[in-house]
């Protein structure tokens, strides 16, 4: 590990990923080992490394595999949902299973079709249907915070593309921990100072089967794109990507960037259908989906 | 004989002799986005290639560059 002029074996190596995470969950205040946590896991390398690490710190951690509907030739979903059900019936954990497709009479790519979001990609509306049910599933089985396994490169990569626009808004929201708010479930990312490379060698040492292809519609993608271009720059300049992290961290922390301290966030008000919160004067942009993909269905 | 590097369905052939960093740059990998084994083993990037060696590379960006 360049960045952090470390090399470890491969016993100090699985010692140090799961002490570290403990480090990030206290310092910023994620959840403690009274709450229940439930983890969103995909079938990756970073969410069942991220449940793996968990238990071992001894939490409170079931997990929640949401099924998208997405086959791309290589029965992706399937095969996804198969690796979360075997490391939870291995560990002996408890793994919930939502069918998006049951749920709403649709999987994820006809949403995408049958709504016309996305520009013939599925992705807008995964990510949509993603945020949706996990923050709904979270709250309606009592859980105190949801974790998601997002590494340093995925939290980078937003970062690059949100500084890239100047999207004041997101970058004022982006950060290891999103805090509770009235209809919303407190998010937490405890992998969010970890390398790609550094989650992929533990799953690797720790025996976990993960699914190695990627969706097949992220193939191409604008944050592949800008992790590839971080890489290149890490290359030449090891440490680049946490430094570039941890330094907006401590600058929206500090004030010192270009959103003013006390910046509020457009009001919310709850979602006539779903109840869980939006900014729009009716429905929800996730319920105006399910709406208009239904019609559309008809 | 040349040590051997492979990521998916490329192959790529270096001299031995070289550092694993080394022969990643002159085949226009970026070290950062794998992961090398040899013989199931993961090996650093300081290690030095061996006649005949074969390295599997493992993408840790899923869905990237093929």
């Amino acid at each position: 590990m360049r960045q952090h002029k470390l090399a470890l074996c491969r016993e100090h190596y699985l010692q140090w990923v799961p002490e570290q995470t403990e480090r990030f969950i206290i310092k910023y205040q994620m959840f403690t080992k009274g709450e229940k946590i439930l983890v969103a896991v995909s079938g990756g390398k970073d969410s069942l490394s991220l449940w793996d690490i968990l238990v071992r710190l001894g939490y409170q951690a079931d997990g929640l595999y949401l099924g998208l509907g997405i086959d791309g030739g290589i029965d992706y979903s399937h095969e996804s949902q198969r690796l979360s059900e075997k490391f939870a019936d291995e560990h002996n954990l408890k793994l919930h299973v939502v069918d998006i497709e049951k749920e709403y009479g649709q999987s994820i790519p006809m949403l995408a079709e049958s709504s016309h979001r996305g520009y013939g990609k599925p992705c807008a509306v995964c990510g949509l249907a993603k945020r949706h049910e996990m923050n709904r599933i979270a709250r309606d089985l009592g859980y105190d915070v949801l974790a998601t396994g997002h590494n340093l490169d995925d939290e980078a990569a937003v970062l690059f593309g949100n500084t890239l626009n100047w999207s004041s808004e997101y970058l004022l929201r982006q950060g290891p921990v999103l805090p509770e708010a009235e209809g919303l479930a407190r998010k937490v990312k405890p992998l969010c100072r970890f390398y790609e490379r550094e989650m992929t060698a533990y799953a690797l040492l720790s025996g976990i089967e993960y699914i190695y292809e990627e969706c097949p519609f992220a193939e191409g993608s604008q944050s592949i794109f800008y992790k590839e271009t971080l890489n290149q720059l890490e290359t030449t300049r090891p440490g680049v990507k946490l430094t570039f992290y941890l330094r907006f961290l401590e600058a929206r922390k500090s004030g010192e960037l270009f959103i003013e301290k006390n910046v509020r966030l457009g009001d919310l008000h709850p979602c006539p259908k779903c109840g869980q919160p939006t900014s729009t004067s009716d429905l929800c942009t996730f319920c105006r989906m399910i709406e208009k993909a239904n019609i559309e269905a008809e | 004989m040349p040590a051997k590097l492979i990521l998916r369905d490329k192959e790529f052939e270096v001299k031995a002799g070289m550092t694993l960093l080394d022969a990643l740059k002159k085949s226009n990998i970026v070290p950062e986005s794998v992961i090398a084994t040899r013989n199931g083993e993961m090996i650093t990037d300081d290690e030095v290639l061996r006649n005949g060696d074969v390295i599997k590379l493992i993408a840790v960006i899923s869905g990237g560059k093929k």
